[in-house]
């Protein structure tokens, strides 16, 4: 959290600008960033509880101070191999607004890497490239130092297919849906 | 004189709700025909609270229509009056009118004037009537505006000499006036003789006595009626005068307080919106408080011992520490239990509005129905009870308009004319039973059967089993009333009945033996926010199952599993197969190797139905605040929730109807697991 707290007081300054401040991290060498006033907290990786017929992106829940807080892995629902958690892997917990609210996720990562500052005229839209699931979720890309920085569109990347905040009633879902 | 009355209002409205209540069940008691002295008296009470606080509040309407309410159960009590039926049926519309003006006053809306003037109108006809009970006695229904008994259309002088005590019993002389005053112009004249020195002045004494002078056409009975509460405390006395020079001077006379009636009206005006927005509030037992106490009390004695200890603690005090924990774990077992106990009420509070539905309806239907209920104190949490009413009203609305049949035809199928419709709730494990039962016609299979073919739900040459066809009530759109009526028929209802208790985590079953009645039983959870639990382990992941749910767990003998048509497994329990599943294979998780030996069968029953799920091993019981996973995720199949257990990581609770469900789904698709889990890799 204090790190969070840390990062947010800077934000205010930053907010003056046009800029808007990401948070980055690593996933399989790339480096992704997410809006910072979305982040609520960043924890090292700890053991979760799987949930059954879920589909295999989501690692399970995990207890952060009494809520029950589901894992996503970034890694997994990029189609990308996964990895063993290491000892830089950590959990970034985000907010996800949806139409009816807002909820917590946390989603697992290779490593915490920094922020950023990127203004909006920065920012490049994402090329078409086919409509994976993956590509939905970028909202543009950058260049920070050189370096490609994709940024993810958090309410996109949590809030679509199986993890889309269920509308009809619960019973009518088939189990061990895809 | 700082006392803010506003602050009773709303105590005063729900001990007027609770009178009425107790009004209408005592009237119904009547209607049965037992015209008990006790009871009328009951009546009679309900009706003097209610007007003695309504004179208190300032609401007049109330008063003064209790007061004729009052008036005529009174001749009643005394027994002056005979008790008919339509006496009752109008006193019951008193009751409704009544409930309507205190519903209009507590939101602060209008009155529903005409029928208020209609009602009063009529009690008053009946209470001026022959004593002999004529329903619409001939001359004095005129008299519906101000009444004109006692001729002093000049005013009255009343001689008000309180006892020292008045003052005690809460009673406050200005609030007297006060209403006098809206009679009509009042002169006060204070007698201060009796006050003594204020050395030896006792505050709570009343030293006072008055002489009013009260102008304007008012009878005896409503001067004495401003008087009623302090009835007992008082010397009273009322002379009347005549009228000639009163009415012209009148208006110009200072009323005795000016300014704290200004004040004390201004206070009323300004809380008036705040009563709007007043909280839900829950009345509870004083057992139930006491006994919270206690066991606060309890803890803190725990606690304090438990601080000793710590202050120079040595390994010798080490079983101190342990009956010390031990005993801090039961208080808060305790005191969890008494938290919850105050959430829960007995159901009498949902299911004492039927005896009246049942008495009107079978009088508009024409039919003769007696209500039975039993097991009125099975306690209930407050927010199922709050969920329960409307379904429970439908099913009894049902019950009569399809269930019951007329009087002719009863005779005719060999019944007793009068029908029975019997509601009966008790506990049963963890869950609470509601069944609602009549002696009526029961379900027509036939007619449903065909109905449902008409519409498409059964295939021509289908004959599916009695439960299954009886099941057919619940599906939205289905009705096989031939004449839609204004109490049911529409085909709405038995499918939201069931979708509301579905969202209570409920459940209802109908049974019906045709010609001779149906009974629905309704299953709700008790609480909705703590259960008991049973840890279990399949391979690396705990579980847990709610206590309830759990029949039995067995050993497995593997020589009483038996595989039918190569896919699903049964079990012999004694005399019974039932279906047993690897609780592994159904959340796609690897269970312990071995044999079957030494794994342990826990058989777990949803709606009447058993299923066997074979477990790794149990790991103990303990009590869980349930967690949704909804929150922040969505539902999940056979899952009801989640907790946390003492070490922090979370467990899932199982849910037993869903996993019913999930077997069932896995069955009836034969290569459902293998389909569903290779769709699962291929995510």
């Amino acid at each position: 959290m204090d790190s969070a707290q840390a990062l947010e007081t800077d934000t205010a300054s930053v907010l003056m600008s046009d800029a808007r401040q990401y948070l980055t991290f690593l996933l399989a060498a790339a480096e992704y960033g997410v809006d910072i006033l979305r982040v609520q907290e960043i924890k090292g990786w700890d053991t979760v509880t799987a949930l059954p017929n879920t589909p295999e992106y989501v690692r399970g829940v995990m207890n952060l101070r009494g809520a029950i807080v589901p894992i996503i892995d970034l890694r997994q629902r990029f189609r990308m191999e996964r990895l063993d958690p290491g000892p830089t892997t950590a959990v970034v917990v985000l907010k996800v607004i949806h139409d009816y609210g807002s909820r917590i996720m946390g989603v697992v990562v290779d490593a915490v890497s920094d922020v950023h500052n990127v203004t909006d005229a920065e920012l490049r839209p994402a090329p078409e490239c086919g409509s994976t699931a993956s590509s939905e979720c970028v909202q543009g890309l950058a260049t920070v130092n050189g370096q490609m920085l994709i940024i993810l569109d958090v309410d996109q990347l949590l809030n679509t297919g199986e993890l889309a905040v269920a509308t009809n009633t619960p019973e009518e879902r088939t189990p061990c849906n895809t | 004189m700082a006392i803010d009355i506003t602050q009773f209002r709303q105590v005063f409205f729900e001990e007027s709700l609770e009178g009425l209540e107790t009004m209408e069940a005592s009237l119904l008691q009547l209607a049965e025909g037992t015209p008990a002295e006790e009871t009328i008296n009951t009546i009679f009470r309900a009706a003097h609270s209610m007007k003695g606080g309504g004179g208190t509040f300032g609401f007049q309407e109330l008063t003064s229509f209790t007061h004729v309410l009052e008036s005529l159960l009174d001749e009643m009590r005394s027994g002056r009056r005979l008790v008919t039926q339509e006496a009752i049926s109008l006193l019951l519309q008193a009751v409704d009118v009544l409930r309507g003006m205190l519903a209009a006053l507590q939101a602060g809306t209008a009155i529903d004037q005409p029928q208020v003037t209609e009602i009063q109108t009529q009690l008053e006809a009946l209470w001026h009537g022959p004593v002999e009970s004529a329903p619409h006695p001939p001359a004095g229904l005129e008299r519906a505006g101000a009444p004109v008994l006692s001729p002093a259309s000049g005013g009255w002088h009343i001689a008000f000499h309180p006892c020292p005590t008045m003052l005690q019993t809460g009673n406050d002389p200005v609030r007297l006036f006060r209403e006098l005053e809206t009679l009509g112009t009042l002169t006060v004249r204070v007698d201060m003789t009796r006050l003594p020195a204020l050395a030896e002045l006792d505050p709570e004494t009343c030293y006072l006595a008055w002489e009013l002078t009260l102008h304007g056409a008012v009878c005896r009975e409503q001067v004495s009626a401003v008087f009623d509460w302090v009835e007992g405390d008082c010397a009273l006395s009322l002379t009347p005068f005549a009228a000639p020079q009163a009415s012209g001077g009148a208006p110009g006379l200072p009323s005795p307080e000016p300014a704290m009636s200004v004040e004390r009206r201004i206070g009323l005006e300004r809380r008036q919106p705040a009563v709007a927005t007043e909280t839900n509030s829950i009345r509870v037992n004083i057992a139930k408080i006491d006994a919270l106490i206690n066991t606060v009390g309890e803890l803190v004695i725990t606690q304090a011992m438990l601080s000793q200890l710590r202050d120079g603690f040595d390994m010798r005090h080490l079983d101190k520490l342990r009956d010390g924990l031990d005993q801090l774990e039961r208080n808060t077992r305790e005191l969890q239990e008494s938290v919850m106990s105050i959430r829960m009420l007995p159901i009498s509070f949902a299911l004492n509005r039927f005896p009246r539905l049942v008495h009107d309806l079978g009088q508009q239907l024409g039919k003769k129905v007696q209500l039975t209920m039993a097991g009125a104190q099975t306690e209930i949490d407050k927010t199922v009870m709050e969920k329960i009413g409307d379904p429970l009203m439908h099913l009894v609305r049902n019950a009569l308009d399809h269930g019951i049949e007329p009087p002719v035809r009863r005779m005719e199928a060999g019944k007793p004319e009068t029908g029975c419709l019997h509601l009966h709730a008790y506990h049963q494990g963890g869950a609470i039973v509601i069944e609602v039962s009549d002696d009526g016609a029961g379900l027509n299979r036939d007619k449903i059967l065909r109905k449902a073919r008409e519409q498409g739900l059964v295939g021509e040459d289908e004959t599916p089993p009695d439960e299954q066809v009886y099941d057919l009530i619940f599906q939205a759109g289905f009705s096989t009333a031939e004449t839609i009526s204004e109490i049911s028929g529409r085909g709405v209802g038995m499918d939201v009945v069931r979708r509301n208790i579905k969202n209570l985590s409920g459940t209802i079953d109908v049974f019906s033996a045709g010609g001779s009645g149906t009974t629905f039983t309704i299953r709700l959870p008790l609480t909705l926010a703590i259960l008991d639990g049973q840890l279990v382990r399949v391979g690396r992941e705990t579980y847990i199952v709610p206590l309830v749910a759990i029949v039995e767990s067995v050993q497995i003998d593997t020589t009483l599993m038996h595989t039918v048509a190569g896919q699903s497994t049964l079990y012999k329990l004694r005399d019974d197969y039932i279906p047993i599943v690897r609780l592994g294979d159904l959340f796609c998780v690897q269970q312990d190797g071995g044999a079957d030996t030494e794994k342990l069968l826990i058989v777990v029953e949803s709606a009447g139905q058993k299923i066997g799920l074979i477990v790794d091993a149990l790991l103990g019981q303990q009590q869980v605040v349930i967690k949704s996973l909804e929150t922040n995720f969505r539902r999940i199949e056979g899952v009801s929730g989640a907790t946390i257990l003492g070490d922090g990581t979370v467990a899932l609770i199982l849910d037993s109807a869903g996993l019913l469900r999930l077997a069932q789904y896995r069955a009836g698709t034969s290569i459902g697991l293998q389909r569903a889990e290779t769709a699962w890799q291929a995510a």
